[in-house]
């Protein structure tokens, strides 16, 4: 298996992008921002489209597109958190625009006919990274993994408790924008992996794992990245074993599937401490 | 010099060009699926948003799509996957919304789910190659080639999920506007709920037959915002919601009839158009 050289990038940069998601994940879920990162995975497929219909760079598309996104999610809302109803209408018309763009690349630019490119930014393509994107996607992973990192702090801190964090000065409000920033660079390099339509398993399953298996802050963060670490090479290798999987439908599988497997854990100690406070 | 080529056929009087609307059998068809989805989606749209359950019915909307391409690929008929898919789907996040965890909890379990949901659809679609290409009309969607009994399914489907949404109307605006106290006066708030999503599954998946699966929600979730911002008082947000959605889907289906590009994006366009609108005005 590691002889193959699309296996060794695709294991390498899948490590990296599941460390920024399992990172970035674990806040999401904590902050209940879920919808946000569906929101802005859809982005990430218009802004793919927009550039390939305009003949520019897909990759530079993405990431403008989600890292605009992010903060206009966060201006749209009160203490940079839009309602699900402001982010649905507007992730909504943002998926009519992508299929705009569909139709203008499909029939102007290729000349073709057939949607291989749609197909590959909502699904990604991790088998087909060469040795120059694994490079770059190595390097905005890590870039956005220590960012986040950096601020995880404070961030938690709002997270946790809005009111009491803003007494203490913290700047809460431009902490979520510079967080929904972040997701959005995640995001657009989750989608070269696994594709706009799958990067939220990535999130969401991870991080909501974590949290059930531990309340501890600094613990949960390290389990969330180190699932989603685990959940890309076993995907991968299962892609690798049985041609007929995708690759990225492989890692969503099993990170789901560790999701479920943390699902009755929790419920039975929490039945326990009911049980013991009646 | 681009309208010469995105509007084919369209002349100036526009009185000929209504008419050259209804000509063609499948526009014919296509208006009718149309305008019954409209009316189902604005319905179970409008409380969809009250219910704040716009996540919960977009990851519904998304589950559509691994139901088409499994029934594709297993050979029944789309229908059969539809239904069968958005019905599962519906029970699962019932009891997620039914264990009643903390808000980040439940929609790492719902995005879960989607994400899953997508990850089979695309499994589904590589098993059964041949349909690569009918891929982007499973997610966009096409009002080409719908027939008579397309129509009739819909029509079917969409009077019961009407009907029942009208017979629960009253307890159901009550369970959504105040669990805890529709609750303690007798009203049966989980059932209503688990009903609720059974019923906006059942609208997604006929919705989707017509608007793909990607853009269901948009018809779903933005004339019922709308309506929201104009009025609180329900019956009237109900018609306005129905009637936005009704006037978006017409003229989206017109403008697509007279031009190159998918009904999706104007309907997508001018329905968030609208909301936009709606709210500089109301700000």
């Amino acid at each position: 298996m590691f002889a193959q050289e699309f296996m060794r990038n695709a294991l390498f940069a899948g490590t990296f992008v599941g460390l920024a998601c399992g990172l970035v994940g674990y806040f999401v879920v904590l902050r209940a921002q879920v919808f946000a990162g569906d929101a802005l995975s859809h982005v990430a497929f218009t802004g793919a489209l927009g550039a390939a219909a305009l003949g520019l760079d897909l990759l530079a598309g993405v990431f403008v597109a989600t890292i605009c996104g992010g903060l206009l999610i966060g201006l749209l809302g009160e203490r940079a958190r839009a309602d699900d109803v402001t982010i649905g209408s507007l992730f909504a018309w943002t998926l009519g625009l992508g299929a705009l763009f569909l139709a203008i690349f499909t029939t102007q630019r290729s000349g073709s006919g057939n949607g291989a490119a749609g197909v590959r930014v909502l699904f990604g393509s991790i088998f087909g990274l060469n040795g120059h994107d694994v490079r770059v996607s190595v390097a905005i992973a890590l870039a956005a993994a220590v960012a986040l990192l950096a601020i995880a702090r404070p961030l938690l801190f709002s997270s946790l408790d809005e009111g009491v964090a803003e007494a203490q000065g913290v700047p809460v409000r431009a902490l979520g924008l510079l967080f929904l920033a972040l997701l959005g660079v995640v995001a657009a390099e989750a989608t070269q992996a696994i594709g706009a339509l799958l990067l939220l398993g990535l999130l969401a399953a991870p991080a909501g794992a974590a949290q059930r298996l531990t309340t501890r802050p600094w613990l949960g963060l390290a389990v969330s990245a180190a699932l989603a670490v685990g959940s890309v090479w076993l995907g991968l290798t299962l892609a690798y074993v049985f041609p007929s999987i995708p690759p990225s439908s492989a890692v969503i599988g099993v990170s789901v599937a560790a999701y479920a497997v943390t699902l009755p854990s929790r419920r039975i100690v929490q039945g326990s401490i009911e049980s013991t406070t009646r | 010099m681009l309208d010469a080529a995105v509007f084919q056929g369209l002349s100036w009087n526009l009185l000929d060009d209504f008419r050259q609307l209804f000509t063609y059998p499948f526009m014919v068809n296509a208006l009718e699926a149309g305008t019954i989805v409209a009316v189902m989606a604005g319905v179970t749209g409008w409380f969809m948003v009250l219910r704040r359950q716009a996540f919960a019915g977009h990851t519904l909307s998304v589950i559509a799509f691994p139901g088409a391409a499994a029934a594709g690929w297993a050979g029944v008929p789309l229908a059969l996957g539809y239904f069968g898919f958005c019905g599962a789907g519906a029970l699962v996040l019932a009891a997620i919304a039914g264990t009643r965890r903390s808000l980040g909890a439940e929609s790492a379990a719902i995005g879960s789910l989607q994400a899953l949901a997508l990850a089979l659809g695309f499994v589904f679609v590589s098993l059964s190659h041949s349909i690569l290409t009918g891929l982007d009309s499973l997610l966009f969607g096409t009002f080409l080639g719908i027939t008579r009994s397309q129509v009739l399914v819909l029509l079917v489907v969409a009077v019961a999920t009407v009907a029942v949404t009208a017979f629960a109307a009253r307890p159901l605006f009550f369970a959504s506007v105040d669990s805890d106290v529709a609750r303690a006066s007798g009203v049966p708030v989980r059932l209503l709920g688990l009903g609720f999503l059974l019923v906006l599954g059942l609208s997604v998946a006929e919705t989707s037959q017509i608007t793909g699966a990607l853009l269901v929600f948009a018809l779903l979730v933005t004339p019922a915002a709308t309506a929201h911002r104009l009025t609180p008082r329900p019956w009237l947000g109900l018609t306005l919601a129905v009637a936005l959605a009704l006037a978006v889907t017409w003229a989206g289906l017109a403008l697509a009839y007279f031009s190159i590009y998918p009904v999706g994006f104007y309907v997508t366009s001018l329905s968030f158009g609208v909301y936009v609108l709606v709210r500089i005005v109301t700000r």
